[in-house]
């Protein structure tokens, strides 16, 4: 039965042969080919959760985006409105403003008109006066040329005070 | 070394092994017409040889003559199988054993005999003893330390690839390897050994494509392969014999305890006569025996199977030529059916083998976590 009987030689290098060839491949070829496959994996399970990660990201930075979108919308919208408000405000007070400026133009020009007017009066007034004095100096000079025509107005006026 | 480089360079050498080897013994001698034998013609072919046999038949035939290496009281003893001429002749008073107690051994002749060199007369009674020590590089040992050669050289050259280009894709040679290598991480050792993986994954991973290849490299029936390594016993009871002694230095204390106090079992099943730590016992020896069988059996028994469609050929054609030639493709088929079976019986006999260690040593452990999840023994 030399088919189930172990030989001693065949023992003997199969012992050596295994031997050595665990020890070459636990040495030099194990360790490499499976920290090569985890390694590996490990980077593509990284890569995997970078991208779910990154998607993740993106999609919050949509959303962050387009949120900014409808607040600059409503923000330029807000801008808008107050712009339009301020400038028909702006608008308005200088419409007033120079309606009011017309206004106390106009209120000068009459005033000035009025002084002038004033001062045309008086100036006529002083000059009708004068003129008066003149007149009523030469009209009381020849009046009053001789003594008794002056001594009557005297004894007149002298009257009249003592009436007042 | 490229994987094409790798393949070049072998098949060179291998050819130049086979040339060297083959042109020394091509010798032609009269031709014997003798009834065909399929028994001893199958049992040739699967047990181990001190020559590798190419082809042809009896003294036409083209062997690779290997050295045998004999320790004869303590003195080393080193020349080629090709001095014995198959049996027929003795060198130096060594020669091949041709009782039934010796055959396949060397023996050594005694008396007159002891230098004797030349042709052994069939009619003449030689004294003689076996040779004890006999650490000859025989068929078997051949195919090992080829089989180791072309192992490292695979892997080495994959574990290059993974130095040279890390984290790229997978390809060549690595490519047909990695997923071989994850299959057997991820079904065998992560779940029988846990946390413990790493320690035992190169002891696990060797053990599998050792098998697998050494099962393939069998049913290839030219030179380098043919060699019936992984269904020769010695082989798989050193395989088992070191998945025993794995096991049994990395028990832990539960692991005795199952055996020697089962929990769950009666108490007059352990006192006073102690049946189960008895059988538990015999438990430990037998897993590893049976892991020897199991893989013995199943390649040998293939080869046997093959070889015998094969011989049925042979003997339908001693008949009759014409029956011999009206069976051959029904021979062929039968063969090339088997062929594919054993494609299939190495992987799984690998697989099995490797599974079990892992299973043996992982409740050797006996760590809490266990997975059992590997409860269906193939039984293949």
């Amino acid at each position: 039965m030399e088919l189930i009987t172990p030989s001693f030689g065949l023992i003997f290098w199969m012992l050596i042969g295994f031997g050595i060839l665990f020890f070459i491949l636990a040495k030099f070829a194990w360790p490499i080919i499976t920290n090569g496959i985890a390694s590996r994996n490990k980077k593509i399970a990284d890569q995997l959760e970078e991208a779910a990660k990154i998607h993740e990201e993106m999609e919050s930075l949509n959303k962050k985006h387009e949120e900014m979108m409808v607040q600059a919308k409503a923000e330029r919208d807000a801008v808008l409105a107050e712009a339009r408000k301020v400038s028909e405000e702006m608008y308005e007070n200088a419409k007033l403003k120079a309606s009011a400026e017309s206004q106390a133009m106009i209120e000068d020009a009459k005033k000035t008109i009025y002084y002038e007017k004033m001062k045309a009066i008086t100036d006529a007034k002083n000059a009708i006066a004068n003129f008066s004095i003149d007149i009523a100096q030469k009209v009381l000079t020849e009046e009053l040329k001789d003594r008794e025509k002056q001594e009557a107005i005297v004894e007149k006026w002298m009257d009249d005070i003592h009436f007042n | 070394m490229s994987y094409k480089g790798f393949e070049r360079k072998l098949a060179a050498f291998l050819c130049t092994l086979l040339m060297l080897f083959a042109c020394q013994n091509i010798s032609a001698e009269t031709e014997q017409t003798e009834a065909f034998d399929a028994g001893p013609f199958i049992i040739e072919h699967v047990i181990d040889s001190y020559g590798w046999h190419i082809c042809g038949d009896g003294d036409k035939s083209v062997t690779i003559p290997l050295p045998i290496i004999l320790f004869d009281e303590g003195r080393p003893v080193v020349f080629m199988s090709s001095k014995l001429h198959h049996g027929e002749a003795a060198y130096n008073g060594y020669a091949m054993g041709w009782e039934e107690d010796t055959k396949g051994h060397i023996v050594k002749l005694d008396g007159n005999y002891a230098d004797y060199t030349g042709h052994l007369d069939e009619g003449e009674t030689y004294e003689n003893h076996v040779c004890k020590w006999d650490i000859s590089i025989t068929k078997n040992v051949c195919a090992l330390i080829i089989s180791i050669i072309l192992i490292c050289c695979i892997f080495l050259s994959v574990a290059k690839r993974y130095r040279e280009h890390p984290d790229e894709v997978p390809s060549g040679l690595q490519a047909l390897i990695e997923p071989v290598v994850v299959f057997i991480q991820d079904e065998v050792i992560t779940p029988s050994l846990g946390k413990n993986s790493n320690k035992y994954a190169p002891y696990l991973l060797t053990l599998f494509f050792f098998i697998f290849l050494n099962n393939i490299m069998g049913i290839i029936p030219i030179f380098p392969g043919g060699a019936n390594l992984t269904g020769n016993i010695a082989v798989t009871g050193i395989l088992a014999l070191i998945t025993f002694f794995v096991t049994t230095f990395s028990s832990g204390k539960e692991y005795w305890v199952d055996i020697f106090n089962t929990p769950g079992v009666p108490w007059w099943l352990k006192f006073p006569l102690p049946i189960m730590p008895l059988v538990e016992t015999i438990g430990i020896f037998t897993k590893p025996f049976v892991l020897m069988v199991r893989l013995f059996a199943n390649i040998t028994a293939g080869h046997i199977i093959t070889l015998a469609f094969v011989s049925l050929i042979f003997i339908f054609g001693q008949m009759n030529p014409v029956i011999g030639w009206a069976v051959s493709p029904v021979s062929v088929f039968f063969y090339i059916f088997m062929g594919l079976m054993e494609l299939l019986v190495a992987f799984i006999q690998a697989f099995v083998f490797t599974l079990l260690s892992a299973m043996y040593i992982g409740m050797a452990i006996g760590e809490e976590e266990h997975e059992e999840s590997h409860e269906a023994v193939v039984e293949a």
